[in-house]
């Protein structure tokens, strides 16, 4: 439980799950806690460590979520999205992996997403469960019944508003403009306005002298596409300038346009290795200037390496002998940041007989492995997944079936060869104790070559049902 | 045919290439290693820096086993790194490992359209440090087969497009004009027959439909080893595709 002064009395500021349901509350005196509950642990509140804690939080934010990144105190977060939530599967992804590493770290989190800041805020701290996603259409709906607390006005006008009778957002939203207004002052309307998003927000990007960080003002808002490809190449240029100094290489660059109406626009690039190359920085970036509204203009530019690694210089090796392996890293790079929905990877073989096990995805610079899949069983180029159901009719247990069909085409079998028995893997699922597959290679009359297989032996219903499917088409 | 046959003829296809690469020198040619078909395809092989097309034929035109089998034996023979772009998730590693693609070689890029293969098989091509760039896709416009053709022209990489549709109905496609250098039609034939019960080494219907400045032609032919490698079936190995006339202008 923490502990600070609230005007002359020692109040609770903050309390853990189990002084909370032993009766706790925050705002209550100090003596009064220690008379309802024996053996409570009393600290008092230390609010310039929070505050450094919620920087390095917010930093860490930075580097993993999203490039705009506002601390929003004394116990909050803001994060702009927009463009930075697909790359973790959207916005539903977005809140479950912050949650997940939020409870992993031991943090209590309350997660919202919504058009606005006022409203995320709102229904962050106010609203009904821990992770809120409002979409634009619904904005009304969810501010509505919360209540006037959650949108941050200081505490005589709350007082004054309940005493009004009114204490949900929706009905202070009811009331004519002009009267409250004069009434409260114009904090309310600004508050308000806010949450609707009739008001702009300033974003106070967070501070983090560590990272490297370049930047250009213009005196005169620039606007047109090809002059910020121009003075992104100028950024970078000046960006290498101070990793070098540093002995580094980025791994991911932020570029953020600062516009003239208070908005931020932001390009995120990430790269595979660490990376001191304006060339191919510039091309990064440029590739997804499009992105960019301008709107009115733009005011500043700040260039950022987020995330950057040691990197030195290396000899490189020449050999009179073999040619030099081409470089694919930069490849690599371009594919990835211009994939929005796609993945780039390498294929692994993995120890296990099953063949949709067989196949691991490894990352496209990783290490060379070495070893390649067994040539001795054949194997088709196309692998069905899910397997097929199919209908097929077998003589006998170790036979192939004499015809089989799929998809309402009969195909009578010509040649045949197998089985080949795939044991499951009791290590892996515990029902694959006993189970079996017997693989099939069979080619029709027309010549066409498939990959059937039966689970189980053909013999004891144990090993499995007897179904027949078609899992791979050969060459 | 041969190309010293006339050197009038040979003079003027010399001047016609100059034309038609501008001041790009020719990237040479990647041969099958089988003499009857290397004589058919102008150059003496697959022309390297240039895009080629495959299909399935049949069933092979929906689901492109037997062409993604014939694209990874040209890639194997190669020598680089092979960057394969798909949309759907059904190619099979272990069968590339078996056609000599060593898994080291292939980075596999997995996207959600075929723009977007389009897009990344001209990144691959224009980058120059890969040996050949594969792409899996069903519509190929005569305009983005002109780009995917520029870049394998600048940078010597070979460009392969596996032509492969959602319907067989729509493999009419496959007719359309585009500025690939050849066209190939593999179509699985019953294997090689064995004196015991099972399955031989498979067996393919090779058509060439389209070379530029050269003819069509069809093979029957044993489908890649280990290496990447086609082969004349040991009992059609004399007189066969010598006797057949070329199909003239067949594009079907």
């Amino acid at each position: 439980m923490l502990v600070g002064r609230d005007g002359r009395k020692r109040a609770i500021l903050a309390a853990n799950a189990t002084a909370l349901a032993e009766g706790a509350a925050p705002g209550m005196a100090v003596a009064k806690a220690q008379a309802l509950i024996t053996g409570l642990i009393v600290r008092d509140a230390d609010p310039a460590r929070d505050g450094a804690a919620l920087e390095r939080l917010a930093i860490w934010a930075l580097r993993r979520y999203s490039p705009v990144v506002a601390v929003d105190p004394p116990d909050g977060l803001r994060f702009d999205i927009a463009g930075a939530a697909h790359l973790l599967g959207g916005e539903p992804g977005f809140v479950a992996d912050l949650a997940r590493r939020c409870a992993d770290s031991g943090l209590a989190a309350r997660i919202a997403i919504a058009p606005t800041h006022g409203a995320a805020h709102a229904l962050a701290r106010f609203g009904s469960s821990p992770a809120i996603m409002v979409a634009p259409a619904d904005l009304d709906a969810a501010l509505a019944p919360l209540p006037i607390a959650a949108l941050r006005l200081d505490a005589t006008a709350i007082d004054s508003l309940r005493r009004l009778g009114v204490d949900t957002v929706g009905e202070l939203e009811a009331l004519p403009r002009g009267a409250v207004a004069l009434r409260f002052g114009p904090a309310i309307r600004r508050r308000l306005d806010q949450a609707y998003g009739r008001a702009s927000e300033p974003f106070e990007l967070v501070e983090a002298p560590e990272l490297v960080r370049v930047r250009r003002a213009f005196a005169e808002p620039i606007g047109a596409p090809e002059t910020l490809a121009r003075y992104t190449g100028k950024l970078v240029v000046q960006l290498c300038e101070a990793l070098e100094q540093k002995g580094l290489g980025a791994r991911r660059l932020d570029l953020l346009f600062h516009r003239v109406d208070n908005r931020i626009e932001a390009i995120r690039a990430g790269t595979a290795k660490p990376l001191r190359d304006g060339k191919r920085m510039t091309r990064l970036l440029c590739d997804k200037i499009e992105t960019v509204a301008p709107g009115f203009g733009i005011e500043l530019m700040t260039l950022t390496a987020t995330i950057a690694e040691p990197l030195d210089y290396r000899a490189s090796v020449s050999s009179l002998i073999e040619p030099v392996a081409p470089d694919l890293s930069d490849l690599v790079d371009t594919l990835a940041n211009r994939m929005a929905h796609g993945r780039l990877y390498r294929c692994a073989p993995t120890q296990s007989e099953v063949p949709e096990r067989g196949v691991c995805r490894i990352e496209a610079l990783a290490p060379p492995v070495g070893v390649t899949w067994p040539v001795d069983w054949p194997r088709p180029s196309r692998l069905l997944d899910p397997p097929a159901p199919i209908e097929a009719l077998a003589l006998l247990p170790d036979h192939p079936p004499a015809s089989f069909t799929w998809g309402g085409v009969r195909r009578r079998v010509k040649r045949a060869d197998g089985p080949e028995r795939i044991f499951g893997e009791w290590w892996v699922r515990d029902g694959e104790l006993a189970a079996v597959r017997d693989y099939f290679q069979v080619e029709d009359e027309a010549g066409e070559r498939f990959w059937l297989f039966r689970r189980g032996d053909g013999e004891d219903t144990a090993t499995g049902d007897h179904r027949w499917y078609l899992h791979g088409i050969f060459a | 045919m041969s190309e010293s046959a006339n050197p009038q003829l040979a003079a003027l296809r010399a001047q016609i290439a100059r034309f038609e690469s501008g001041s790009r020198a020719r990237c040479g040619a990647l041969p099958f290693g089988l003499e009857t078909i290397d004589r058919k395809i102008p150059g003496g092989g697959l022309a390297l820096g240039a895009l080629h097309e495959v299909a399935g034929g049949g069933n092979g035109a929906v689901h492109g086993a037997a062409a993604a089998l014939f694209a990874a034996g040209i890639a194997a023979r190669t020598s680089g790194q092979v960057l394969w772009c798909v949309t759907r998730r059904d190619l099979f590693a272990p069968a590339l490992a078996h056609a000599g693609l060593h898994p080291d070689r292939v980075l596999y890029a997995e996207v959600g359209d075929e723009k977007a293969v389009l897009a990344c098989m001209e990144e691959g091509l224009r980058h120059g440090g890969l040996s050949a760039v594969v792409g899996e896709l069903a519509r190929l416009p005569m305009v983005a087969s002109r780009r995917l053709q520029l870049c394998a022209e600048e940078s010597g990489t070979i460009a392969l497009a596996i032509r492969r549709w959602r319907r067989m109905t729509e493999a009419a496609d496959f007719g359309q004009p585009t500025a690939s250098v050849t066209r190939w039609r593999v179509t699985a034939l019953p294997s090689t027959p064995l004196p015991v019960p099972g399955v031989g080494r498979p067996r393919w219907l090779v058509e060439l439909l389209r070379a530029r400045a050269g003819e069509c032609a069809d093979f029957t032919l044993d489908a890649c080893d280990d290496q990447g490698r086609l082969a004349l079936p040991a009992d059609l190995a004399h007189g066969q595709a010598d006797t057949e006339p070329g199909r003239l202008g067949a594009v079907a």
